[in-house]
């Protein structure tokens, strides 16, 4: 417990320390949140109610799809797992350290963009606190894991652009953080639901800030549940120490596993 | 009677089809310093990688301290210290955090002493990517030896260092001996092997080619010995002729350089050749073979043998 407690406190400050952590963690996510509370708010008077968890989701996105598979991937290239594993470092601390310690980042920077967003930008503030702190815990959680579960299957820095960009910037667009679900024509409607911000979104929606979701709340939060679940678990599955070893040699196609609680929703929330 | 520290026994690794490593046997006894030398690719660290339960055996078997290194890693890394050939270090740690991390996973309390002790007292709070190649060395020693296990493992301890680091990471090793800890070492530095290895393995395509003493496999060699003669006005190299004993002879800058089976009969008969041509003798030198002479020796007569050790 003491080795996970120096480890965790390690990688936490390793977030503040490397410039390329503490970009995705907090100046990415805050400056877009500045940029957006004095450009959106005017432009589109209907961003206002939903800023708060939208500006959440992009720090979660930065933090975790951006932020976390890189140190993955260059730790086993550069034989540090290598190094850990001799020293007794367990696979089950390099995959969960970086979920934790980057759920704790994700935690401060929403609390300073739910402070600060109604008395600067007039956006919504929850109305039911213990939903918003669990939605926010969940999506955190589950999108951490497909942070280093990216990692993990990555074999270089290119396929990690590749795959954090191919959930990141649909997500923007069509997530339900600009533009609200409902308000998007049924085909795109059908792909949005491919995308987790939309079910942090709906759930958000309809459990902590009192608006009118597309569908059931608790659809989402469950899907949400069952992909961290098994993007976490996939992680473990998966994890290599050294690229060099293949000795494992599982497939790495099975990651998109961690997506299939997303399609099942696609699937069935399409038709409600 | 030796304990025995590390037993390899048929060890064999390969991959897919490349034979790495081709039916290995050795034994490393307590306190030894035992060096693995060879060629790039001669299966150095394989075998090293293998002994630290990073590679499994194809077949064969490995034993590190009564542990078998691919069935319990968990028992194996409390048992054994690793000196990396690569950093094996986030370039952002500090020495100081490392030394908290690795020790918290070892069970034992930081040894911020050790950090002093190799020079890196200043340097403690100084990212990793900010050491010279000799700081990060000493620190991938230094977190080596912390948790003070039985058997410490070096791959290439000293490569890229100055000669004043050199020696200091030879006395830390020499002091590690001392106080019982049997260390194994992987170099292309045949010097070096010959200075602090009490028992030698040379390795050559993946085969055991000879394993012995450092004395002991420069006496089985050919048994020639180097004699290095120059004079005032080189009447060797001008004048020629032949000396008993000597099976070789080249030029080398100033020096003849002679290689002779009967250094007895050959220095006498050098320096009467000087004095009778009126020259004055400037320089001599007798040696044995050394280490490096050995091992080219062995990996030519290989290469002849058609890759048969």
């Amino acid at each position: 417990m003491i080795a996970f407690f120096h480890h965790f406190m390690y990688d936490f400050r390793i977030g503040l320390r490397e410039k390329s952590l503490l970009l995705m963690n907090y100046l990415f996510p805050l400056g877009f949140y500045v940029l957006m509370g004095l450009l959106m708010t005017g432009i589109n008077p209907t961003f206002a109610p939903t800023m708060t968890p939208a500006m959440i989701l992009v720090a979660i996105m930065a933090g975790t799809l951006l932020g976390l598979p890189y140190p993955v991937v260059e730790s086993r290239e550069a034989g540090i797992f290598r190094s850990f594993k001799i020293n007794g470092v367990p696979a089950l601390s390099i995959v969960t350290i970086p979920i934790l310690s980057s759920c704790v980042h994700i935690t401060l920077v929403s609390i300073i963009i739910t402070l600060t967003a109604g008395p600067f930008f007039k956006a919504g503030v929850p109305v039911n606190w213990g939903y918003f702190l669990l939605i926010l815990l969940l999506t955190a959680l589950t999108f951490a894991s497909l942070g280093i579960l990216i990692g993990v299957v990555s074999p270089n820095s290119r396929l990690i652009v590749l795959f954090s960009q191919a959930i990141f910037l649909p997500s923007m667009i069509l997530g339900g953080l600009m533009i609200p679900s409902d308000m998007l024509p049924p085909a795109l409607y059908r792909v949005s639901l491919l995308l987790p911000t939309t079910y942090a979104m709906n759930a958000w929606k309809g459990l902590a800030f009192g608006m009118q979701s597309t569908f059931d709340p608790l659809w989402g939060v469950l899907i949400l549940l069952a992909s961290g679940i098994i993007a976490f678990t996939l992680s473990i599955y998966l994890f290599t120490w050294d690229s060099k070893n293949k000795s494992r040699g599982h497939n790495p196609l099975l990651a998109l596993l961690s997506l299939l609680p997303f399609v099942i929703g696609a699937i069935f929330l399409s038709t409600l | 009677m030796q304990e025995d520290v590390v037993v390899v026994k048929d060890f064999t690794k390969t991959y897919g089809s490349t034979v790495a490593v081709d039916g290995l046997s050795f034994t490393v006894h307590r306190g030894e310093i035992f060096g693995l030398l060879g060629p790039n690719g001669a299966g150095k660290t394989t075998t090293m990688e293998s002994l630290e339960g990073i590679r499994h055996p194809t077949s064969g078997s490995l034993n590190v301290l009564g542990v078998d290194p691919t069935r319990q890693p968990d028992r194996l890394h409390r048992l054994i210290g690793v000196q990396l050939q690569s950093s094996g270090l986030p370039g952002s740690m500090t020495p100081a955090e490392a030394m908290e991390f690795f020790c918290a996973y070892h069970h034992v309390a930081p040894r911020y002493d050790l950090l002093k002790r190799l020079g890196l007292g200043e340097k403690q709070n100084a990212q990793f990517s900010t050491l010279s190649a000799g700081q990060q060395r000493r620190l991938a020693l230094t977190l080596a030896i912390a948790h003070n296990p039985p058997l410490v493992l070096l791959d290439e301890p000293t490569a890229g260092l100055d000669v004043s680091s050199r020696i200091e990471l030879h006395d830390v090793m020499r002091e590690l001996q001392a106080s019982g800890t049997t260390l194994m070492l992987a170099t292309h530095d045949m010097a070096e092997a010959e200075k602090m290895a009490d028992q030698v393995a040379i390795l050559l395509r993946g085969k055991l080619a000879a394993l012995d003493s450092p004395t002991q496999l420069t006496a089985t060699g050919s048994g020639l010995v180097k004699i290095s003669v120059a004079s005032e006005t080189s009447c060797l190299a001008q004048e020629g002729g032949v000396f008993p004993g000597v099976s070789q002879q080249l030029n080398k800058d100033e020096y003849m350089i002679y290689y002779s089976h009967d250094a007895g009969e050959t220095v006498p008969a050098l320096l009467d050749h000087i004095k009778t041509h009126g020259d004055h003798l400037v320089d001599l030198r007798v040696e044995r073979p050394s280490l490096e002479d050995r091992f080219l020796e062995i990996t030519r007569s290989e290469d002849s043998n058609g890759g048969q050790p």
